[in-house]
């Protein structure tokens, strides 16, 4: 099931750019580090089949890694970043959604099945033990 | 009471299927910008031709396109024609030289041509980046008032023209 | 000719298929039993032809005969002869053929069988099996023909392989995953066949079991190699992704757990009826519905197939005739099934039930995880992505409950536990664990999460030993006597938990200890990462079979010893004009070295990935480990009974 179409052909078309990123960042602290890892695994890359920024080499993917880590050594917060770039690409980068009333199901909705069902499992145990009871 | 119980996995399966169903066929490379009912954002920018710098202030204010390509896109080879041919039919179209580099770029509209009314140089494609670009070629439709009403990725011929033409008004 | 022959072949199976649908079924309400009997030969020729086309389109591919539309658009001459014949697999119409091939083969399994079931139920099964293969056969022949021909003009050579398809990995990958996928259509047959005949009881369970757990166990290693494939073939060392087309995969594979379990209730208890037979429909939907997505390109994944609506069409009408109509079958029928068993809140049955809960809600989980985006595009909300970041704040704890239950309901008797039994029992485990846990990351100061996930971990294996302990050291016999006693099917459940465990542990250390670098680095250069030295030694110019190849050495120092040599390849090859990453990597118990080649950055220097993965072996042997659990289950002494008279 696993037929991969030509991703990086895909991506490298596109955006088969001539400058190439310095891949190796140096970083003012170690928690920026950790911050600019978990930001680019978090964001996805705009052009790419499904991606996220730190796994695709397209070109768009490079270009927003070098921003993430711009605005990271600026001083910037997370929550900046994300909205800088939720205002260029839309909600679409995002692999977390957003909290919202259109994404309430997507956030709660397991725990709400959770909670279903364990009253469920109550309820049938309940049910057993009475029919139990009167067998007895 | 307990007999319906029984429909409500078919009845799930129903909806889901009406949703697939909506899905078929869409295009889902598809991706509408944010900058849509947006003003095109701030840039100060260095026009190709005469080395003047060029602010949003000084875009057209009439509908026009804004057309982002560069020497290193192949799709854009493609597309350069057709521009060459809304020009001539009068359409305002201002050229985003997108991470290019300005001898090549010059070369290039001497051999084929310049479709555009302005030609500036986003090397760093930092205004790109603004304006949510991820590659090249890319169309917007710009109104009369400075806002963005359409967005199209990808090379524009006559196929889909008369869609984009919609939005200039 | 022989493509011909191949393509007439398959029609022929299509007819075969239509008189397996029908005359058994014909057969079973009028009480005929010719036509009852006719099921098992009609499976057979039907397979047999499926076969015959089968070995042709290989032929074809094996001697290069391009006029073959399909095997010039997917091989090429210089292709190696192992990938030319796993090549028929490499696209949607040769796959088809292959889920096809894979669907017969099971057909004639149960055919083989049929001898074991009562006389009105094997033939009736063989029915819903051909109305399946009726479907999957008709795809195949009027939307994508594997033996469309390119005449008169054949081309001289074919378009080539896709290059990330050219490895050991689609040689297995996909048929052991469709051996899954498509084992579930037995099951799911059998549940139809049930609410036909009404033939709904303990039996039925236990006819059940053993294809439900083979084809688990299929899919389990199918799941298994898939991840390990794109772990050393993607080239950014991930081991699952979160991608729909991997989701695909893994929701028909929760709901088979499920369904796993609660045919033993069913079986051993006769409760659970209705549920049994609802989640076996449930799995198979969800196998279906993992073709649809894959192939109709609903969604955009890094591992989908070209996408093409019609065929999309196709699946979601075949979704509609067997999903809609079992469950249709399912609604009218299944309310007359009721239990008259009962049990206690501490019997294993509970247990067994509360596993099914947590299942089935980490099952939809990943459903609406996955079709979220698409509904939310339905509904003209915009696009959204789900990935990675959601499923593990969701799924993650959840998961976590499910092991934490697992271990202990192997402790609990049928009916009713004494209470004060379990509780001894788990309230030393849990201290154990929650100490020893506690120890480990304290040395390696890890955080809360790796805490609990490990704590659960140790939880689950003390707890499954003192189970196997109580259960060879009872009674008369030596310990040695006792264990060989136990069924089959015990230790495979017990393989399978410690699987389970196994894999927790490797996903739990892989994410946190796990040491990542990107690095510029020119022949010469030196690097460290988590205590390994890594040095550039050279980069040479290599030519493959049907490819060149800028070939690189790095040696991998610990302590001033040579560990390992590695040699990770960028690969261009000549007829795609397409540039793959071969990432090289020394594989070992407690970690892997893992190194990538990225860009080329100037006439020396690369763009180097270097990872250091701890445990990242341990989630795939936890994988094989819940598979063999899987097939020693299905192998139990009790399955294999005497045929029918």
């Amino acid at each position: 099931m696993r037929c991969i179409k030509g991703i990086f052909l895909l991506c490298g078309m596109w955006l088969s750019l001539s400058a190439v990123a310095q891949e190796e960042m140096t970083f003012r602290t170690e928690l920026n580090k950790t911050r600019y890892q978990s930001l680019v695994e978090e964001l996805r890359c705009p052009k790419c089949q499904n991606q996220n920024l730190a796994d695709s080499g397209s070109g768009i993917a490079v270009d927003l890694r070098e921003q993430v880590y711009q605005m990271i050594e600026q001083g910037k917060t997370d929550q900046e970043i994300v909205d800088y770039m939720v205002a260029r690409y839309g909600e679409f980068v995002l692999y977390r959604p957003q909290h919202s009333t259109a994404t309430f199901l997507l956030w709660y909705g397991p725990f709400i099945l959770l909670g279903i069902g364990l009253l469920a499992f109550i309820f049938v145990v309940m049910t057993n033990r009475k029919r139990q009871g009167r067998a007895l | 009471m307990r007999k319906l119980l029984f429909f409500i996995p078919l009845a799930v399966f129903l909806i889901l299927g009406v949703v697939l169903y909506l899905q078929l066929g869409k295009d889902t490379q598809y991706m509408p910008s944010v900058l849509v009912g947006k003003k095109v954002p701030a840039f100060t920018l260095v026009s190709l031709q005469d080395d003047q710098v060029y602010t949003h202030q000084d875009l057209p204010t009439a509908p026009y396109l804004i057309n982002f390509w560069g020497t290193w896109c192949p799709a854009c080879h493609v597309e350069h024609p057709f521009l060459m041919a809304l020009a001539d039919s009068g359409v305002t179209i201002i050229g985003i030289d997108y991470k290019d580099k300005k001898d090549l770029a010059e070369q290039w509209l001497e051999q084929k041509g310049n479709p555009y009314q302005i030609v500036l140089m986003d090397e760093m494609g930092r205004f790109g980046m603004d304006m949510g670009v991820t590659g090249a070629p890319e169309t917007f439709v710009v109104d009369g008032s400075g806002v963005v009403v359409y967005r199209h990725q990808g090379v524009v011929n006559a196929e889909n023209w008369p869609d984009i033409k919609g939005y200039m008004k | 000719m022989f493509p011909e022959i191949g393509q007439f072949s398959l029609i022929l199976s299509l007819f075969f298929a239509l008189s397996l649908a029908f005359l058994p079924l014909i057969g079973y309400r009028k009480g005929n039993r010719f036509l009852l009997q006719s099921a098992q030969p009609l499976t057979f020729i039907m397979s047999a032809l499926v076969l015959v086309s089968f070995v042709i389109l290989s032929a074809s591919f094996l001697m290069d005969d391009f006029s073959v539309l399909y095997v010039s658009q997917n091989s090429n001459s210089q292709l190696p002869v192992w990938y030319k014949f796993s090549a028929l697999w490499g696209g949607h119409e040769g796959s088809l053929l292959l889920w096809v091939l894979v669907l017969s083969g099971w057909c004639s399994a149960v055919a083989i069988k049929v001898r074991t079931l009562p006389e009105d139920v094997g033939p009736v099964v063989l029915s819903v099996l051909g109305m399946i293969c009726v479907g999957f056969l008709s795809f195949l022949l009027f939307t994508s023909s594997p033996f469309a021909r390119l005449l008169p003009d054949v081309p001289a050579d074919g378009g080539d392989l896709n290059p990330l398809l050219q490895d050991f990995g689609l040689i297995v990958h996909p048929p052991v995953l469709y051996m899954g996928y498509v084992g579930f259509s037995v099951a799911f047959a059998f549940a139809v066949a049930a609410l036909i005949t009404g033939n709904l009881n303990a039996s039925w369970a236990r006819w059940v079991r053993p294809w439900t757990a083979a084809a688990w166990a299929f899919l389990t290693l199918g799941i298994t190699l898939g991840s390990w494939w794109a772990y050393y073939e993607l080239g950014w060392g991930g081991w699952w992704f979160w991608d729909p087309v991997e989701n695909a995969s893994f929701m028909p594979w929760l709901a088979g757990t499920a369904l796993l379990h609660s045919l033993a209730v069913t079986e051993k208890r006769g409760v659970f009826k209705s549920w049994t037979v609802l989640l076996a429909i449930f799995t198979f939907s969800l196998s279906l519905l993992g073709a649809f997505l894959v192939r109709s390109g609903v969604l955009t994944s890094v591992h989908s197939f070209a996408a093409d609506p019609t065929r999309g069409m196709f699946i979601l009408a075949l979704l509609v005739v067997f999903v809609g109509g079992s469950l249709l079958l399912y609604a009218i029928r299944a309310a007359e099934v009721r239990s008259s068993v009962s049990f206690g809140a501490t019997g294993r049955e509970a247990w067994l039930l509360l596993n099914n809960i947590l299942l089935t809600v980490l099952t939809l989980t990943v459903l609406l995880g996955t079709l979220y985006p698409l509904i939310f595009d339905a509904l003209g909300l915009g696009k959204i992505s789900v990935g990675a970041p959601y499923f593990n704040s969701v799924f993650t704890p959840i998961a976590l409950l499910l092991i934490v239950f697992m271990a202990v309901g192997p402790l609990s008797k049928w009916h009713h536990t004494p209470f004060n039994v379990i509780f001894k029992v788990c309230s030393v485990a849990a201290v154990v664990a929650v100490l020893s846990a506690g120890l480990v990351v304290y040395c390696y100061e890890f955080g809360f999460t790796v805490w609990l996930s490990l704590a659960v971990a140790f939880w689950g294996v003390c707890l499954s030993f003192t189970d196997w302990f109580g259960k060879v050291s009872a009674g008369a016999k030596g310990i040695i006597p006792r264990a060989r006693q136990l069924p089959r099917n015990y230790y495979g459940m017990l393989l399978a938990h410690l699987g389970m465990v196994v894999t927790l542990v490797g996903i739990v250390l892989v994410s946190v200890n796990s040491q990542e670098s990107m690095l510029r680095l020119s022949p010469g250069d030196r690097a460290r990462v988590a205590g390994y030295e890594f040095h550039f030694d050279q980069m040479e110019q290599v030519k493959g079979p049907n490819y060149v190849a800028s070939k690189g050495q790095f040696t991998a120092y610990y302590a001033n010893k040579v560990v390992a040599v590695l040699h990770p390849e960028k690969r261009f090859f000549t007829t795609r004009q397409q540039v793959m990453t071969e990432a090289a990597l020394d594989a070992g118990f407690t970690r892997d070295l893992y190194v990538s080649l990225g860009e080329r950055l100037d006439d020396s220097a690369w763009g180097v990935r270097i990872y250091v993965k701890s445990f990242v072996r341990w989630i795939w042997l936890g994988g094989l480990m819940m598979m063999a659990g899987g097939l020693l289950a299905a192998l139990d002494k009790r399955y294999r009974k005497r045929t029918r008279g």
